[in-house]
């Protein structure tokens, strides 16, 4: 029943965006065209990124690079559909989201983004097997099928014995652990990550990495946003930001 | 899904133990408040309403002015037994019957107290008996040609005097001797409880009141209209009496208007005392607002994580509703038990201290339910404004570096 709803309601906004006249490219995830931030502080306009396109393809993995004040977290909202852009077009799935509510947004988001972040961002009061449970509550997925993925991604990432442990009580790499099972609690297509080695110990950092060039491996579109050179290495595509625009993208 | 956003608000509640608890007493006194007030007014309420159907629906009363609540108190304007002989022609009554009362030093085993003494016509007792609801503990009622006997209140049982009188003791009243013939049963009322009752004839030697009385109790007849009956001796005793509907020194009480005037005055007490309650729920309710804007601020990253990951603005405001709701609904719980005790430690002052048994709290499963609900619906209402500003906040403004 529920599928069926979340069916309707996902070709319901497919057309929408067909009545944009956007031609969809074959395996693109997630596309900005053209797209400018600008916030306002105080009395003046602060442009965070303007005019960038990019497209992200279906199984790739990609570092979106660039020094602080860069425009990168910016851009990480826009690629993450956290935000709507002061202008140009901003697609997750063909959908363009400036069309849609923000609980349909957030449905969608929550549905095909995975999210990492350097401050790990678990709930607090929730232990790792709730945490790691949360993004399939708000999908509406009942309650003994939610225990059983959660218990499964736990083990792949080979928390099975901290299960019921609350985040204050696991280390730094042990929570980033939670934070990347918890994205992929609803299986989305995209993990994106907000440098999350950030807050990480150099082996540790090694090894969150490394599980995302196996989950890119298996299929995941890996975003990684970071500032640093040789973790952006290991992606196979760069994508270079600098003052709020893209310079360079390097296969 | 609602079990879910109800478990999250619980273990967000549980994380602040102490601001929660201290959110909460504002809450619990509000609702003790309330709580006992009710109930002590529905109890009251009831009780009453025993009395009056004890006291059967044919029956007023009748008073000389100004003297309402202490008869003897001798006020100048006086009934005497021509009024009596007046009312008894009166078409539709059945039977009269009427006390006088006096106060007396009052004898026993060497000690003296001064109390009431009540005198009444012997063969219209079964009338006062049935209109007071007497019942006799030990000995018996009197009897027509008692003379120097009595019959007592069960306060001369209890601690009246260092020494239980009991049925069949003498004792002396003025400087006269009389046997107690019977002991009453507690009416709960401790100035009836602590009468003497002897025959008129007794009690107007006694006073040298030749024919003052106090109080007229009038029974109707079977099918005749109390209140025409009750009009119909107004008007006689008017005329009688030699006064105007203005100038009236009597007043004639009927169980109706009484009930009537009884529940008017409760109710003023309870809807002034309610709204000072109101007041503190008040106070609570921006307690729990206030603890809620906190909680929002304190949490914009956690519910900014949250919306990244999928929660709708409904989910958010869902799980804040909920968490000020149960802030209420704890609050309400726990003021219901309080106010209970408290209910009870009143009723147990009231019969220790007063010696009065009207003063019952009444719990009636609709007031627990309708203060659960009510603590709950102020909870979540208090609420409701913090909860929508944390609905509405911008996942990306949330999560950017600090």
């Amino acid at each position: 029943m529920l599928a069926l709803i979340i069916q309707k309601e996902f070709l319901g906004v497919k057309m929408i965006s067909k009545k944009t006249g956007n031609k969809e490219h074959k395996d693109e995830i997630i596309r900005l065209d053209n797209i400018s931030k600008t916030y306002r502080m105080g009395e003046s306009v602060v442009r965070a990124v303007s005019d960038a396109s990019l497209m992200i393809k279906k199984g790739e993995f990609v570092a979106i690079v660039g020094p602080s004040g860069s425009g990168k977290s910016t851009m990480m909202n826009m690629v993450g559909a956290l935000d709507l852009a002061s202008k140009g077009e901003i697609f997750l799935d063909g959908i363009d989201i400036e069309h849609i509510t923000e609980s349909q947004l957030a449905q969608i988001r929550g549905r095909r983004i995975g999210f990492i972040f350097q401050t790990f961002n678990l709930i607090p009061t929730l232990n790792a097997l709730e945490n790691v449970s949360l993004p399939m509550i708000f999908q509406g997925i009942p309650k003994w099928k939610r225990t059983e993925r959660a218990k499964q991604l736990l083990k792949e990432v080979k928390l099975e014995h901290r299960m019921y442990h609350l985040p204050s009580e696991l280390s730094g790499g042990e929570r980033q652990r939670v934070a990347i099972a918890r994205a992929l609690a609803n299986d989305p297509e995209v993990i994106l990550a907000d440098e999350p080695t950030g807050n990480l110990d150099s082996k540790t950092g090694e090894e969150i990495l490394n599980m995302f060039i196996d989950l890119n491996k298996k299929g995941k579109t890996i975003i990684m946003i970071t500032h640093d050179n040789n973790l952006a290495k290991k992606a196979e595509k760069i994508i270079r930001i600098k003052d709020g625009q893209i310079v360079k993208a390097q296969q | 899904m609602i079990q879910d956003y109800f478990k999250l608000a619980l273990q967000n509640l549980k994380r602040r133990k102490l601001r929660s608890s201290l959110t909460i007493v504002g809450i619990f006194i509000a609702i003790a408040t309330i709580f006992v007030l009710i109930s002590l007014s529905l109890g009251l309420d009831a009780a009453v309403k025993e009395q009056f159907k004890q006291l059967g629906s044919d029956k007023f009363f009748i008073m000389p002015k100004g003297t309402a609540g202490a008869p003897g108190s001798g006020g100048a304007v006086q009934l005497t037994t021509k009024d009596v002989d007046i009312i008894k022609k009166v078409n539709g009554v059945k039977e009269v019957t009427y006390d006088t009362v006096g106060n007396a030093k009052i004898e026993f085993n060497n000690e003296a107290r001064y109390f009431m003494i009540a005198g009444f016509p012997i063969d219209t007792m079964d009338l006062l008996v049935e209109s007071v609801g007497y019942k006799i503990d030990e000995g018996r009622f009197l009897k027509k040609g008692d003379i120097g006997k009595v019959i007592i209140g069960s306060k001369y049982k209890d601690n009246f005097f260092k020494k239980q009188v009991v049925a069949g003791d003498k004792i002396t009243i003025n400087g006269e001797d009389f046997k107690v013939v019977g002991i009453l049963k507690s009416v709960g009322n401790p100035s009836d409880d602590g009468l003497v009752y002897m025959s008129e004839e007794d009690f107007r030697i006694l006073f040298n009141t030749p024919e003052r009385v106090d109080q007229i109790i009038i029974q109707v007849k079977p099918g005749s209209d109390l209140k025409n009956v009750a009009d119909n001796v107004k008007r006689k005793l008017i005329s009688f009496r030699g006064v105007t509907e203005k100038t009236i020194d009597f007043t004639i009480s009927t169980p109706e208007e009484l009930l009537r005037s009884f529940a008017a005055i409760l109710n003023i007490i309870t809807a002034f005392l309610l709204g000072v309650a109101g007041i503190s729920l008040l106070v609570g309710g921006v307690g729990i607002a206030n603890t809620m804007y906190t909680s929002v601020l304190e949490r914009t990253k956690e519910i900014g994580t949250m919306k990244a990951i999928g929660a709708k603005n409904r989910d958010i405001l869902t799980i804040f509703v909920m968490e000020s709701g149960f802030l209420g609904l704890v609050g309400g719980i726990i003021g219901i038990l309080f106010g209970y005790a408290v209910g009870k430690l009143i009723e147990y002052i009231a019969v220790t201290q007063l010696g009065t048994t009207i003063l019952k709290i009444a719990t009636p499963w609709y007031l627990i339910f309708g203060c659960l609900l009510f603590a709950f619906l102020i909870g979540a209402f208090s609420g409701f404004f913090p909860a929508r500003q944390a609905s509405r906040v911008k996942p990306a403004d949330t999560l950017r570096y600090e």
